[in-house]
Order: structure tokens, then C-alpha cells, then sequence
């Protein structure tokens, strides 16, 4: 219960300049920011997206989602054909006859985001200048936003951090003299409300998320604006934050115990919370957590785990896996980091990890056959194929679709890692 | 533009992918930006296929753009050569590649790679998947056949004496519907008639196999959405003739064994009505009574649906109420089948007015793909699923092949199985109050599930009509399943006639007016 009254013991060196990054270029096993859409569509209820791009996209879409149509969904593709490349058809008119199309059939929608792909932005369509037309048009019944979701700009979790960037401009101005806390981010609805209960407990009110659950009610931002990033992966989002003088609050991210006590700890400070109020508030909470943590601990406690690139959650799960659990990290493996957002983690991570940046598949699924971790955690095009050659695996976008983060779900994190070890003992087929 | 929720078919590069990733010894080469490699998650998790898809992509983003993306490409090619060592090279490019035009086909031939080289052209702003996976089967067979085409004069000479015909099956591959299956119940189907399998391709083939195509005496065609072009060319170049029945249903199994029958010279009198087939006694037995005259809406791939609705209507007794398919290629073929059974054929690919289409209906069953199990899902319909696009759940790890005589098996119990048996539904009719065993709840043997709440008619907002009380309570003892098509028809028939309001001696006139 150390941890409560003091942070945790940061080595020496700031930022990961004793730490060597492999760096590598080649076929990347991602996906593309417009798969954002599969979360941010049921995050964002009065939102919709239409993703300005090719059958590829769709075919994406769906692939992503799993084809999962419960619901009619909250996105759709306007699918660029021959004619429109051709120059035989309008481009502008056609998205603004599709537009129209849509809002006929859902006239509950509040925010149209112009999604752009690789194709718009090859033909360099300009969705800004589209959703500034289409923007007047509706005036005062859909605010028509434009981000891209493009793989040869975004990728994969980085679709969330154009999507929120593109709704800073949109938030109002918090009146001078007013503080808030502004946390950014999709989070589980359940999370959210955990966290505004805690921050609730510490004296902190006025708390605030981006994402709002409706965008006709985004939050305002301003001076008197502190930020913590609840998510890896909204660097660029953060910066437009600060652009409005909205100041960062640098944390590890609230992943595992240690990093949600550490995150809530830089709110904290940031509002002078008292000590004791603060260890007093968090006591039960990181008392549950480290108690529900100790069952998983004694699995996970010495096995290796290496991470392909993904979702930019690797660095602080595999801080999480280390340092509550026990295991040894292998490789961890990020399509790209950004020193400035990182630096808190990265002062985490042990010495001996082998951190990589980008991506050659061939190379890395060497690495991992050569290492051969007793986990590895990848995407879906490849958890199979690693299986199928003895290697266990974890599927990356599982991190991305569960209530993960905070006191309550350091377990269920600790438990995701735990089910294919335990799978692998329980079989006997 | 088009609008699209759902899209029944993938971009040709996709098409392409399934050729490559059915066979061995094979390697294709794409040019597509970062997150096209989405698609190795279809073939790993939807047939957790054990090996990832034999696709190098050159995973440009914009960085590269400004450079030199044609060195980007030939570097990736001579990579993945090297890495690979494939027998057979494909190249070829998604959307986005095709765009910036660095024609990879073509930089692929001037590298000086030894080995054949096929440059796909795929058309991703107006072509799709099954397009795609044709085309490539195509110039794939092209490439590798044509050396001999020449030397052997493309003449097929005929069976020698004392040797039994050869066949090729062409057609099944990765991502099909039922293919592994397919493959085994028509190879053990011929080989009972004395015809052997010379190569199955691509699903399994190597470019060695391949080259040994023209050995066979004939092909038999499984899929004509991924292997008409090909056993066409095959006939015009080597004088194969090729089989035009898909076998899939007692009856069409039965006109397949004729047509190989006068292709290969062989008997298959035997064959025609073996014991292992059970649903024509199934379909005879007094249970399936009850099936007779049930409306089923079928949509699907061209193959899957035509031969669906032979078998609902010929082998079943069902009723078609509406027949579509979403390829386009073959929308002649449903066209022709629609009229044979007297419905307006469907030929789209836009999920929404397949919805529309079975919502107007309300057909009895859905047979579909997994659009549609969605679509029968949420409006409280039967469904089964019968052709690509599919899920996970549609690759069962029991032998449940579609073709032959075993398919029609598979396919008696599948299509049955979602819905209510005879003396159950008769009771749920009779004795609607209840409280365990009414018509909120699907077939028992399906679990305690809920069936969605029906929705009012669209008419109740702004027409005159109304229900009257009584007349409302009468409707709602109508089985669920005929209800929605009572409140129509008994609306559509009040307009007609200028009630206003409808009794029950209306619901009963426009009973007797329309028939069930």
C-alpha cells in the first residue's frame, strides 16, 4: 500500500533514451484508422459516419465488426465507382445526393463525420471543403465533420485520435476563471462512471469526457482545462487540446492498478487534493484490485510474452503484465511512438525489453518463432497461423473492445492473458 | 456513389487472394496501402485456415507516396520471391494502388524472376470479388497451360481403351461455401460411376498440378462463379467439354450423373438412387406434411439459389415467394429460374432492398447468406444459410458438404431444423393463451428465445384505417408467422372496398378473399 503516498519509483533517466528501438519497415499486419468507426459509431449515439472510400472499405468494415448487424449500423461507405474516377460524374454531387440520401432515412442524427480513405485522399477529394458546403446546408440540424480514417495516414486506434481532433475545433469555450478535468478517450460506459465516482470522492466535479456519449453535448475546454489522456493513442488530439490551452497532465495510463493510482494521482496533484484524501479515497479500490490481481498473478508470474504491433496499447499493458504480474517481456512491438505521450510508460518498462517500431511482418514472425514466447499477442490475421505452429496466442483487438482500464478491471486485463495458458493446460485433444 | 451498409461481395483483390490462398506453391504480390491486410483475418478466423494466405503487401502509407513507389513494389516482389521461393508468381493491386498506377504486373515481368509471373488486372471501381477470383483462376490456367497448347495442338484425344475417364474438378477454393466437403462427396460420386479425379484445383493444386489439366478427359465445373471462364477456355483449348449441372439436390445430382453419363461414356444407372439418399423418403414421410406450401424467400450466389429453389420446390414442396441473387454475372440464370417459378427475380447487391424485399414477402423461411440471417433474425424468421458471404459458424467441422446425395441430406435437416414441426405448430394455433407455450416463442426445440415484438403496420400513422377491438384480438390468434401477411391483406382489402374500419367479419372476407 506504499504506492498510495508515494509514486511509484522512477528510474533516473526520463524518456527511453537509454532504451534501443528496433526500428523496421516492411509489410505491416494493422489495420487502418477507419476500423475506429466499429467502436466510436456505438460510442458517439447520435453521430454517424460515412466513409468516402472503395468496396475495400466496406468489405473492411464488416470484416472488422464481424459482420455483426444486430442493428442497422451508425456507418455506411459511399463507394466511389468508375464514373466517379472517370470524371463523368461530380464527385462533390454525388457525396452531396448520398448525404442527402442518408439523412432522409436518419433524421435523428445530430453529427455526420465525412470519413476520408486511401482512395479519397489519393484522387485528393476534399472532404473538409465537403462538410464546410454540406455544414451550411444543414445548418442547425447536422453539423458535418471530416476526419480520415485512412490507412496510408492512420493507423488502426490512431482513426479515434483524427476522429476526436476533428471535434476539438467544434467544443466550446469554458468561461475564464472556470477549472475542469477533461478525460479523453472511448472508455466503457461502466469505466466512465467509475472514474467520475473516484474523482467525484477526491473533490474533483468537474469532470468531463471526450467522447461525450452525444455530440450534441460536447464539453468545453479552455485555460482552465486539465487533460489526462485515458487512451495510448491521442497524441494528436491532445496537441489541438493544448492549441485551446487545455493543459496535459502526463501520467502513465489507467491500465493495471499502478497505472490507474498514477494516473489518478497526476489529476490529484494538478487540484491539490490532500494526501490523506487521496489515500483514503483510492484505499479500497487498490486494495480490491491487488486482491482480485493476486490469482492471476501466480499464473502469469515468469512467463514471456512478446507484442506485435497493434493497437499502441503494448507499452502499457506489457508495463502492466511486468510490473503487476510478473512476466517477462520478450518484444513489444508499437506501429509508432511518440516520446512525448509515451514518456511516462517507457520510464516503466525494464531495461531489457526489445522495443520495435513499425513493422516487418516476416522479420518479427522470425523473431517470435526464434524467441518463442509462452504468449503472443497479435491481430487476427495472425493468431491462427501462430497457434496452428504450437505458439499460443492473444488476440490484439480483444484489448481494444473490453472495459479494461481502471481499479475494477486490472483483473479482467490480468485474466484476458490467463485464459490461453490456461486453455493450453486444460486440453487434452 | 452508391450507399452502401453491407456489401455482399468483397473488391477483386479479394477474389484474387482466394485463388492464392487455396492452392500451394503459389505467391501473390499486392500493392495496396497499410490496413488492406485486413483481409488474412477471412481466411485465418472465419475457416481458421492454418496457414496465413500466401500475400506479400507492400503496405504503402503517404510517406511513401512522395517517393519512389514503383522501387517500393519491385522491392517487395523480389522480397517475397526470395523469402518464398513460390513455383508461380501472381502480382496485382487493390483500390487504392490502382490509382497511382504503377502498373506491379508489369514492373514484376521486367524483373527477371524465373519463375511464371501472372500480372492480375483487377478492376477495383467496378468489378468485385467473385469477378476477381474467376479472372485470376483464368489467367492463372492461361499462363501455365498455354506452352502446351501450342505443342499438343489442342487436341484432346479420346479415352484410350482399357482406361477409366479423368476428370478435373474445377472450382472449389478458399472462402467458397461447403467446398472441402463438396470436393469429397463428388469425387467418391464419380469415382462410384468409374470416373477418376485427374485434378482438383485450385482448393489443394499446386502450378505442378496445374500443368497436368489437360490429362483429364472433361471438367467438372463446381462453381461457375469462380470456374466458368476457365472450363470454357479449357474446352475451346484443349477440347475438354465441361459439366453445366451443379449437383446440388437429388434431382440435380441425378441430371449431373446423366450429363456425365454422355460426356464420359459411362453407366451410372446404379447411381441414380442410391440408399444412402434419404430425402426423397424424408420429404414423402406423413411428418413432412407440414412443410407443404411453406413461402420461402431464397437469395444468395447465383449456384447456391437457383439450385435452392429447385430443391424447395421440386424435393420439399415449398412455395418460392422470392428468388434474387447479387451476382450479377449470372443474372440471366436467375432470371430464367424466377420465371420457371413465377416470381420477380431480385438482382442486387444492396442489402437494404434485399431486407425490403423479404420484409414485403414475409415468407415462412429465409434461405440466404449471413446478410440475411440477420435480416430473418430481427424480423422473427426461420432462416438457414446457403451461400457465401458466410461466418464462422458456416464452416462446421462435420462432414457437411452441400453436393451430392449426402449434401441433400445435409441440406433436408438444415433447411427443417428452424422450424416448427407439424403437431406443435398446429397446437400453438389452437391454444394461444398459454403462458409457456405461445407465440412470442420460437420452435421448443430451438431454446427459450424471444421472438421480436411485431411491428404495427406503417398504414396505422396516417390512412383512415383502424382496427376495431375485437377484430385486433381475432388477428393476434393468426400463428405468428402468417400474422403480418393477414394485417396486409386484410388492410389492402378494406382499401380497396373504402372500410374505414376493420371487423372481424373483414379479417374473414379478406380471408376468404385471398386464400391462406
Amino acid at each position: 500500500m506504499n504506492a498510495l503516498t508515494q509514486p511509484s519509483e522512477l528510474p533516473a533517466a526520463r524518456g527511453c533514451g537509454d532504451l534501443p528501438v528496433l526500428r523496421e519497415r516492411g509489410q505491416r499486419e494493422v489495420f487502418c484508422g477507419l476500423t475506429g468507426i466499429v467502436w466510436l459509431h456505438r460510442r458517439m449515439q447520435d453521430a454517424f459516419f460515412l466513409v468516402v472510400g472503395s468496396r475495400t472499405c466496406a468489405h473492411l468494415l464488416q470484416s472488422a465488426a464481424g459482420v455483426m448487424i444486430f442493428a442497422e449500423p451508425r456507418f455506411a461507405t459511399a463507394i466511389l465507382q468508375e464514373r466517379d474516377l472517370a470524371g463523368m460524374a461530380d464527385c462533390n454531387e454525388e457525396l452531396d445526393r448520398v448525404v442527402t440520401q442518408l439523412l432522409d432515412r436518419r433524421p435523428d442524427i445530430k453529427t455526420l463525420f465525412l470519413v476520408g480513405s486511401c482512395p479519397s485522399e489519393v484522387i485528393k477529394l476534399d472532404l473538409a471543403k465537403s462538410a464546410e458546403r454540406l455544414s451550411r446546408q444543414y445548418r442547425g440540424r447536422v453539423r458535418v465533420l471530416n476526419y480520415s480514417g485512412s490507412g496510408i495516414e492512420t493507423t488502426f486506434t490512431e482513426g479515434e485520435d483524427t476522429c476526436l481532433k476533428s471535434l476539438v475545433p467544434e467544443m466550446p469555450a469554458l468561461p475564464a476563471g472556470q477549472r475542469s478535468l477533461l478525460i479523453v478517450g472511448t472508455i466503457a460506459d461502466v469505466i466512465e462512471d467509475q472514474f467520475s465516482r473516484l474523482f467525484g470522492a477526491l473533490g474533483i466535479d468537474q469532470v468531463q469526457f471526450l467522447p461525450p456519449r452525444r455530440t450534441d453535448e460536447l464539453p468545453p475546454v479552455g485555460d482552465g482545462t486539465h487533460f489526462l489522456l485515458a487512451q495510448p493513442f491521442l497524441n494528436e488530439t491532445a496537441r489541438a487540446l493544448m492549441a485551446r490551452g487545455a493543459h496535459h497532465l502526463a501520467a502513465p495510463y489507467p491500465l493495471g492498478a499502478e497505472g490507474t493510482l498514477e494516473w489518478f494521482r497526476s489529476a490529484a496533484n494538478a487540484w491539490e487534493v490532500p494526501e490523506n484524501t487521496f489515500a483514503e479515497t483510492l484505499r479500497a479500490p487498490m486494495a480490491r484490485a491487488e486482491q482480485a490481481l493476486e490469482r492471476y498473478r501466480a499464473q502469469l508470474a515468469g512467463k514471456r510474452i512478446s507484442f506485435l504491433p497493434d493497437s499502441q496499447l503494448e507499452i502499457p499493458i506489457a508495463r502492466f503484465l511486468h510490473r503487476e504480474c510478473g512476466m517477462e517481456l520478450v518484444e513489444v512491438g508499437v506501429p509508432y511512438l511518440d516520446q512525448q505521450f509515451m514518456g511516462p510508460e517507457l520510464d516503466l518498462l525494464p531495461r531489457t525489453v526489445r522495443l520495435s517500431e513499425g513493422q516487418h511482418v516476416d522479420k518479427q514472425l522470425d523473431r517470435v518463432r526464434e524467441d518463442r514466447p509462452d504468449l503472443t499477442v497479435c491481430g487476427l490475421g495472425l493468431a491462427n497461423p501462430l497457434e496452428a505452429e504450437g505458439l499460443r496466442s492473444k488476440w490484439a483487438i480483444e484489448l481494444v473492445f473490453s472495459p479494461i482500464h481502471g481499479f475494477d478491471q486490472a483483473a479482467d486485463l490480468a485474466e484476458l492473458f490467463c485464459r490461453p495458458l490456461i486453455r493450453q493446460e486444460k486440453l487434452a485433444v | 456513389m452508391q450507399l452502401t451498409l453491407w456489401t455482399y461481395e468483397g473488391p477483386p483483390h479479394i477474389g484474387a487472394m482466394r485463388i492464392a490462398t487455396s492452392m500451394d506453391d503459389v505467391h501473390l504480390v499486392l500493392h495496396a496501402p497499410q490496413g488492406d491486410t485486413y483481409a488474412d483475418l477471412l481466411f485465418t478466423m472465419i475457416e481458421r485456415r492454418k496457414k496465413r494466405p500466401p500475400v506479400t503487401y507492400t503496405t504503402f502509407q503517404s510517406r511513401d507516396l512522395g517517393g519512389d513507389t514503383a522501387q517500393l513494389v519491385k522491392d517487395t516482389i523480389q522480397e517475397a520471391y526470395d523469402r518464398f521461393q513460390p513455383k508461380t508468381l501472381l502480382v496485382g493491386e487493390s483500390c487504392t494502388a490502382e490509382l497511382i498506377q504503377d502498373q506491379p504486373g508489369s514492373l514484376a515481368k521486367g524483373m527477371g524472376i524465373t519463375v511464371p509471373v501472372v500480372p492480375l488486372e483487377l478492376p477495383a471501381y467496378s468489378r468485385k470479388e467473385n469477378w476477381g477470383a474467376s479472372e485470376t483462376l483464368y489467367h492463372l490456367t492461361r499462363k501455365l497451360l498455354s506452352p502446351m497448347a501450342t505443342a499438343t495442338g489442342s487436341a484432346q484425344s479420346p479415352t484410350p481403351e482399357g482406361r477409366r475417364p479423368r476428370a478435373n474438378l474445377l472450382g472449389p477454393s478458399a472462402l467458397g461455401f461447403r467446398c472441402r466437403d463438396d470436393v469429397i462427396e463428388i469425387t467418391r460420386l464419380l469415382q462410384s460411376v468409374g470416373v477418376d479425379i485427374n485434378v482438383v484445383a485450385p482448393e489443394g493444386a499446386t502450378p505442378d498440378d496445374f500443368v497436368r489439366i489437360p490429362d483429364a478427359d472433361f471438367n467438372v465445373c463446381l462453381y461457375p462463379e469462380v470456374a466458368a471462364t476457365t472450363c470454357k477456355w479449357l474446352e475451346r483449348t484443349f477440347k475438354q467439354p465441361f459439366t453445366k449441372t451443379v449437383p446440388i439436390g437429388v434431382g440435380a445430382t441425378r441430371d449431373f450423373l446423366q450429363e456425365i453419363s454422355s460426356i464420359a461414356g459411362v453407366d451410372v444407372a446404379h447411381a441414380l438412387a442410391p440408399s444412402e439418399s434419404q430425402l426423397p423418403w424424408y420429404s414423402r414421410s406423413i411428418d413432412s406434411t407440414y412443410l407443404t406450401g411453406k413461402r420461402v424467400f431464397i437469395f444468395g450466389d447465383a449456384t447456391h439459389a437457383v439450385a435452392a429453389a429447385r430443391i424447395a420446390q421440386d424435393e420439399l414442396g415449398f412455395t418460392i415467394a422470392g428468388l434474387g441473387t447479387y451476382s450479377r454475372e449470372f443474372a440471366r440464370d436467375i432470371r430464367a429460374a424466377a420465371e420457371r417459378y413465377g416470381v420477380t427475380p431480385l438482382i442486387t447487391d444492396e442489402y437494404l432492398e434485399v431486407e425490403a424485399a423479404i420484409a414485403e414477402v414475409q415468407p415462412e423461411l429465409v434461405l440466404g447468406t449471413q446478410m440475411e440471417r440477420h435480416i430473418a433474425k430481427r424480423l422473427g424468421i426461420a432462416c438457414a444459410v446457403i451461400s457465401t458471404p458466410i461466418h464462422v459458424e458456416d464452416c462446421p467441422a462435420r462432414y457437411a458438404p452441400q453436393m451430392g446425395y449426402e449434401g441433400a441430406n445435409v441440406i433436408f435437416d438444415t433447411w427443417v431444423h428452424p422450424l416448427m414441426m407439424g403437431l406443435e405448430e398446429h397446437l400453438l394455433a389452437m391454444f394461444r393463451d398459454d403462458f409457456e407455450f405461445n407465440d412470442t416463442a420460437v420452435a421448443s426445440h430451438l431454446g427459450p428465445a424471444e421472438r421480436p415484438a411485431e411491428t404495427p403496420a406503417a398504414a396505422d400513422a396516417d390512412a383512415p384505417l383502424r382496427w376495431a377491438e375485437d377484430a385486433e384480438r381475432e388477428l393476434s390468434k393468426i400463428p405468428f408467422f402468417v400474422r403480418g401477411k393477414a394485417r396486409r391483406n386484410t388492410e389492402s382489402f378494406a382499401a380497396e372496398r373504402g372500410i374505414h374500419t376493420v371487423t372481424i367479419d373483414t379479417l374473414y372476407d379478406a380471408k376468404a378473399h385471398f386464400g391462406r
